[in-house]
């Protein structure tokens, strides 16, 4: 079931993964996808079926708690870290008109 | 007494009977640093002033009776991609370069409630993706053993500090193998404790359901006590695990009379180098001689581990990478027009080719159309996998295997050849997936001057086996001599 990565599944995958890469980047992807994907299609040679996919090792389930504060105010370390930050606020460029 | 050849466990004795004051072991790590670190380097991040200050403060609590743990004062070096409060916090990559974290991990406090004392943060494959450390934005760091080499990875800075002397211990991380293959090709005792163990709250996630925290030290001693220190049921971690017995040094016996210890044949075949294949058999002989009962049989399942891996990592990479968008932290491009080119450039910048590998992998096994043919598949793989290891876990106490098919790649090898450096992790990324406890443990130096890792693999929360197993081990082996030994050079 191979799966061809053409240059429209990279400008796609682009999308998803939020990434712009150069002309050299995307053949550089298609190549390394093609052949991980190839390598991965291994799994199709391994009878699954009646297997329920396992998503975690141990059988928990939600874990919920009461969402209390035990932390105080830390808002100026954590904008300490923003790019840029403005009246105690992280800035990003106008997103409505 | 050579100061830097000691055990964290043998200083921090020294350290209680006064016969070596805190200042002195972080004063002498912090020399060995000065002197390895143009050859090696380690570490990201080196924090001389705050490790004085917190060995003063160390000092004074032991001396007051509030700290007698046997860590307290002991140096300490944490991998790059678990966040210690205002200390930066990197992962090794561009995008994290500037990154103070406004709270320490789970695991640090509790280092540092046991009088551990942080050194600085060590160097990484960026975000955990790489084998060899050499995906590090900050440049790779070299194996303390041979400087050609490379000193595996993720958590390649954390093993070549150990190794190298410049800590007693360190933290390290391992989603795929991250703790056991690097400790294999530095020569020091790394595990991977069971899924849950080990708090991940302030771990820098990769692979959520693959990633612990765990010891990397210079014998397993260490490692156990170390263990009993970090472990703990966390309300922080959802999927943090409350277990019934923390008491892992009580495990060092030297006893393994009667145990049963599994190879699995299917370890043993193509692909593994002759060096480390004989290293690890005379190890297994070494433990039969101590009275384990051991033998071979089919695990079953081992090549289906790494694309499994590959798929389920990549996928929750792709998921857990998202954060990185330069809003809240990190590095944001300096020129841009509108909020999704200031997302696109600022994660295109930040981030290194192995990491936008896997993050694009990761999103397209997770897109409309391909989620049931790949995800879905791996996840139900993982199942059969974990299946195997429950069927061999039946009839042993430990599987025993190599950590890695090879000893230290040269510098450069594996980045040509991605696909190359993913078969690596054929003996560790299967462990995670069934979130089993893992050891390596040295067992030998081959041809070439480099060592060797035995890795055991224990069933969930049996690693009291492991450190069983690994001790006796030990005894049997004899001394391990690190490559640069503490010693001056006269």
């Amino acid at each position: 079931m191979a799966v061809k990565i053409d240059d429209k599944m990279i400008e796609y995958v682009g999308i998803l993964a939020k990434l712009s890469l150069s002309p050299e980047e995307k053949e550089g992807a298609k190549e390394d996808m093609s052949r991980m994907l190839e390598y991965i299609d291994m799994l199709n040679g391994l009878d699954t079926s009646g297997v329920e996919p396992m998503s975690h090792v141990f059988d928990i389930r939600n874990v919920f708690r009461e969402d209390e504060v035990v932390n105080g105010d830390a808002s100026e370390e954590m904008l300490c870290n923003a790019p840029q930050q403005k009246e105690k606020q992280y800035q990003v460029p106008r997103t409505v008109e | 007494m050579e100061l830097l050849e000691l055990t964290a466990l043998e200083l921090g004795k020294e350290i209680q009977k006064k016969n070596v004051s805190v200042r002195e072991a972080v004063e002498a790590s912090l020399a060995q640093i000065h002197k390895k670190e143009p050859d090696i380097h380690a570490f990201v991040t080196i924090e001389e002033e705050k490790a004085l200050r917190a060995a003063d403060r160390v000092q004074k609590q032991i001396e007051d009776g509030t700290l007698t743990g046997p860590l307290a004062g002991v140096p300490a070096a944490v991998k790059d991609n678990i966040c210690t409060e205002g200390m930066k916090t990197t992962c090794s990559s561009r995008i994290l370069s500037n990154f103070v974290p406004p709270y320490s991990a789970e695991a640090v406090k509790r280092l540092q409630a046991a009088g551990a004392v942080i050194l600085g943060k060590t160097n990484m494959d960026e975000f955990a993706m790489g084998s060899t450390t050499e995906t590090s934005w900050y440049g790779p760091t070299k194996n303390p053993w041979n400087v050609k080499h490379v000193p595996g990875g993720s958590s390649g800075g954390s093993c070549a500090a150990v190794a190298a002397e410049e800590t007693f211990f360190a933290l390290g991380s391992d989603t795929g193998g991250s703790i056991r293959q690097p400790s294999s090709f530095c020569g020091v005792t790394g595990i991977k404790p069971t899924y849950g163990t080990v708090s991940r709250y302030g771990l820098i996630a990769y692979g959520s359901s693959l990633d612990q925290i765990g010891p990397i030290a210079k014998d397993t001693a260490d490692c156990a006590a170390l263990l009993e220190v970090l472990a703990s049921y966390d309300k922080k971690d959802s999927t943090s695990v409350l277990r019934k017995d923390y008491d892992f040094t009580a495990a060092l016996t030297g006893e393994v009379k009667g145990m049963k210890i599994g190879i699995p044949s299917d370890y043993l075949g193509e692909g593994l180098d002759e060096g480390v294949k004989k290293a690890v058999l005379a190890g297994a002989e070494a433990l039969k001689a101590q009275g384990a009962e051991v033998e071979f049989f089919d695990l079953g399942m081992v090549e289906y581990a790494i694309p499994a891996y590959y798929v389920i990592a990549s996928a929750e990479a792709s998921s857990n990478l998202s954060r990185f968008d330069g809003v809240k932290y990190g590095y944001r491009t300096s020129d841009y027009e509108d909020l999704h080119e200031m997302y696109k450039k600022s994660r295109s910048e930040g981030f290194g080719t192995e990491v936008k590998r896997r993050i694009m992998l990761g999103s397209f096994v997770l897109s409309s159309g391909y989620y049931d043919a790949y995800y879905l598949k791996a996840l139900r793989t993982k199942a059969l996998i974990k299946k195997a290891f429950d069927r061999a876990f039946e009839t042993y106490d430990i599987i025993l295997g190599p950590a890695a098919p090879s000893i230290a790649p040269v510098l450069g090898e594996s980045l040509s050849d991605p696909m190359k450096m993913y078969l690596g992790d054929i003996y560790t990324v299967s462990v995670n997936l069934a979130g089993l406890p893992g050891i390596s443990v040295p067992c030998g130096i081959d041809e070439k001057g480099l060592p060797v890792g035995m890795q055991l693999i224990a069933d969930c929360f049996r690693e009291k086996k492991l450190f069983r197993a690994a001790y006796a081990y030990e005894k049997a082996r004899g001394p391990w001599k690190l490559p640069c030994g503490g010693k001056e050079e006269k």
